[in-house]
């Protein structure tokens, strides 16, 4: 039986092994966090507290603002130090709070968990989720609180939970589902449960064995769980209980191939269906969220905490001991590095996330943000900076791009200035994978033309 | 917002260790370099064929062809105030396949003239590795044709065994000329039998250019580029296919039209050029149908025996067309469609 796939990509070295059999260890509490307000996709949350302010863990200390935005809690207990900009993993420096630990590390008063949240008013559900400050963990970072309420108008059928983990030396999903099933798939029943659905499915690659077996095991104990005495619908009123109504949820293994975690991707290997272009994927009847996210609902309603902390896989041949660790948002990324044994002397660059799409660092006094999915150390000779070559049209980009574009042409128009004919030939359908300049022999970064290009089209349209 | 409040430990002048870029930070670890070297090895049981069958002056001819097409790229290269950038084969693979579409006995100004068209006129001057419209080798081949067409028509005869005397000289018309001039029995019989024409095809044992010769070593080298991937099946076979079924179409004998004159070469190891062929697979095939539907209109129709350079050209000029005719199909263009 050939695995569930898509067309296009490309199949880099997995580079797993490091740390896909370490479990994971807690990372040690942190003596001050530096938590941005702008750790999401969306409009930056207000800073709440000020310079002086004695905080608990798990204290609100930004609140979200506007439609699309999440809260941002405190990940340790201690005095607000300092409230200002400083530097993102994101390269920019961004409005964040600073707090130093007070040693005691306390939680806030007042939390407190729901068990009976397979019967909950989905209404309340979100409202935990909103509250708890659940962004995507895979690396998007959108508000879940906001992906959870899909538009009205909207037929969703399916939940889909992404554990694909396509970029190499990532590992922190993998672990998760392979310690915490249960975790994972009580989260995806909450997910369920507030979109109304009864088919959930969760996507793994096939190199993660264990995690498919352990994630099989657990979805099979999933039974009929939405029958209740009072209903809801999606939209929190009540209603009659539907008949014959079983939840189910399907692990699906998948062919390892990058970027098999794309959203887009993902629902196309699992349910074969395509999201059209400019379309999200709860125009098919799909929300998509990541295995680690899933995992933030269900302690978000079980316990009653905010999401303060995340599994980051600390690894690459940079790093000495490398290590999968649950990380307090806020930690220095040079704290973590110091856990995990230091670099090694031919370190040459340090990336958030993998080495696909991972965000170069330049300063390791950088915190761990909701989206850090791991510290990638590379060495002299993994870290490329490519000498762009000329395009030799030899069209391997093309048989990458899993958007179906041609790379190699956007490139050329790109370079030659003429955005609007890029435009045309689908430079916005572009999520910037990687793949293309994986690929391509003349070391062509087709991501940084396209990234340009992408801009300079915004900007001529915000001065229209 | 308060004003930024950085206590010391907070500035950091960055770590000067690290580099930046953006992703992929990883690559496949292919290169232009490998690719022409690779395909620059995958003709040498040709070549190699090609100096036991004309002994060592079709060495000699290599030697000049090649060295002047590097020699050309240095000079065209550093005169444009470019990197010299020789070492990525591509005017290596140039000046060979220049070679190897010439006879065994031309004088050696022959190449020089040759690799220079090649080089300087039809790349260097369209700016270079990439920009070239028109395939380098074959318009430094179709120039040398218009120039001095009695050195490039006459064909020594093969030896048969290695030599190191010059070229033979005795001199056969290509069996494509003889076909031409006086008819298909007439061909016949120059050869034991049908077989024995075939055969002879095929190991490469008759009139015709350096590379030209023998099918089964031009065979042999573009198996190991399919099997690496470097070249796929969309336009040789189409190419192949096409002038096959034409000439069997016309009447003709579509084995012979195979394995005769530069079909085999030139679908393999020149119409596939990256540079000057199709992009998209679709557009491939398209490209390779439109060379073989060329070559036989030449053959047949035309004044020359044999039409693959010049198909190939012209089609080059399709390539663009054709690139912007066949796109990608667009990831979600199909629209959803519902499996489970």
């Amino acid at each position: 039986m050939s695995l569930a796939t898509f067309k296009g990509g490309v199949h880099p070295p997995d580079s797993k092994k490091a740390t896909e059999s370490l479990p994971i260890v807690d990372a040690r509490v942190p003596e001050r966090v530096v938590l941005p307000m702008a750790q999401h996709i969306g409009a930056p949350a207000k800073p709440v507290v000020a310079v002086g302010d004695m905080v608990k863990k798990g204290q609100m200390v930004g609140e979200a603002q506007g439609a699309v935005s999440a809260h941002v809690h405190a990940s340790i207990s201690g005095k607000v130090v300092a409230v200002g900009n400083f530097l993102s993993p994101s390269g920019i420096s961004v409005p964040s709070v600073v707090i130093e630990s007070d040693g005691l590390d306390e939680w806030v008063d007042g939390l407190s968990g729901r068990d009976d949240y397979m019967t909950m008013n989905p209404v309340e559900l979100r409202r935990i989720v909103r509250a708890a400050g659940i962004v995507g963990l895979g690396g998007a970072t959108f508000p879940t609180g906001v992906k959870i309420e899909p538009d009205k108008t909207k037929k969703i059928k399916y939940a889909l939970l992404n554990g694909a983990e396509c970029e190499p030396y990532l590992t922190a999903d993998a672990r998760l589902m392979e310690e915490h099933p249960d975790e994972v798939i009580e989260g995806l029943k909450i997910i369920m449960a507030i979109l109304r659905v009864t088919e959930g499915y969760v996507g793994i690659e096939a190199n993660k064995l264990r995690a498919l077996e352990k994630m099989a095991e657990e979805s099979g104990r999933v039974y009929c769980e939405l029958v209740t005495e009072t209903y809801y619908d999606r939209s929190g009123f009540e209603t009659e209980v539907p008949k014959g109504c079983k939840m189910s949820i399907s692990v699906v293994p998948l062919e390892v191939k990058y970027p098999q975690g794309s959203e887009k991707h993902l629902i196309k290997s699992v349910l074969g269906l395509e999201v059209p272009p400019g379309h999200l994927p709860m125009d098919v009847g799909v929300v998509v969220h990541n295995v680690g996210t899933a995992a933030a609902i269900y302690h978000a309603v079980k316990s009653g905490r905010p999401l303060i902390d995340r599994i980051v896989t600390v690894t690459g041949p940079g790093i000495k001991e490398p290590r999968n660790m649950r990380v307090r948002i806020g930690t220095l990324f040079s704290d973590i590095i110091e856990q995990c044994g230091g670099l090694t002397e031919n370190t040459a660059k340090v990336l958030m996330g993998g080495p696909m799409m991972g965000v170069a660092q330049t300063d390791l006094m950088v915190p761990v943000v909701k989206g850090t999915s791991g510290i990638v150390a590379l060495t002299g000779a993994e870290a490329g900076v490519f000498d762009m070559g000329p395009c030799i049209r030899c069209g391997r980009c093309v048989e990458a791009c899993p958007m179906g574009l041609n790379p190699g042409l956007l490139g050329q128009l790109i370079e030659k200035g003429r955005f609007e004919e890029a435009k045309d030939y689908g430079l916005l359908d572009c999520f910037e994978c990687g793949s293309c300049s994986f690929a391509c022999p003349s070391g062509r970064s087709m991501v940084q033309l396209a990234k340009w290009a992408k801009r300079e089209l915004a900007r001529k349209k915000q001065k229209a | 917002m308060d004003t930024p409040a950085k206590t010391p430990k907070d500035v950091s002048a960055g770590d000067a260790r690290l580099r930046a870029s953006v992703g992929p930070h990883i690559s496949s670890g292919e290169s232009v370099e490998h690719i022409m070297w690779t395909v620059s090895a995958a003709l040498l049981p040709a070549a190699a064929l090609s100096v036991y069958y004309f002994g060592v002056h079709s060495l000699l001819v290599m030697a000049v062809s090649i060295g002047s097409a590097v020699a050309f790229e240095a000079l065209a290269q550093r005169m444009a105030g470019q990197k010299v950038a020789v070492s990525d084969g591509s005017g290596f693979l140039t000046g060979l396949l220049l070679a190897m579409n010439l006879p065994a006995g031309v004088p050696l100004y022959l190449p020089v003239v040759g690799s220079a068209v090649a080089i300087i006129i039809t790349k260097q001057l369209f700016g270079g590795l990439g920009f070239n419209i028109f395939n380098p080798a074959l318009i430094g081949r179709a120039f040398l044709l218009a120039s001095w067409p009695r050195y490039m028509t006459t064909w020594p005869v093969p030896h048969d065994s290695l030599s190191l005397a010059s070229v033979d000289a005795t001199t056969a018309a290509t069996p494509l000329a003889i076909l031409k001039e006086e008819g298909y029995a007439r061909l016949l019989e120059h050869f034991a039998s049908r077989y024995d024409m075939y055969t002879q095809m095929i190991l490469g044992h008759r009139g015709g250019a350096l590379g030209e010769v023998s099918a089964i070593a031009l065979l042999f080298g573009a198996a190991y580029l399919l099997y690496k991937g470097y070249i796929t099946w969309h336009i040789p076979v189409s190419f192949i296919f096409t002038v096959g079924a034409l000439t069997w179409i016309f009447g003709g004998d579509p084995v012979l039209a195979v394995f005769s004159g530069g079909l085999i070469l030139g679908a393999f190891f020149m119409a596939t050029d990256y540079v000057t062929a199709p992009m998209l697979k679709k557009g491939q095939v398209a490209f390779g149908v439109g060379c073989g539907a060329l070559t036989v209109l030449i053959r047949l129709k035309g004044g020359y025996p044999e039409g693959v350079c010049y198909a190939i050209l012209l089609m080059n000029c399709f390539t663009p067309l054709l690139d912007r005719a066949f796109r990608p199909s667009k990831f979600g263009a199909a629209g959803a469609k519902v499996k489970v």
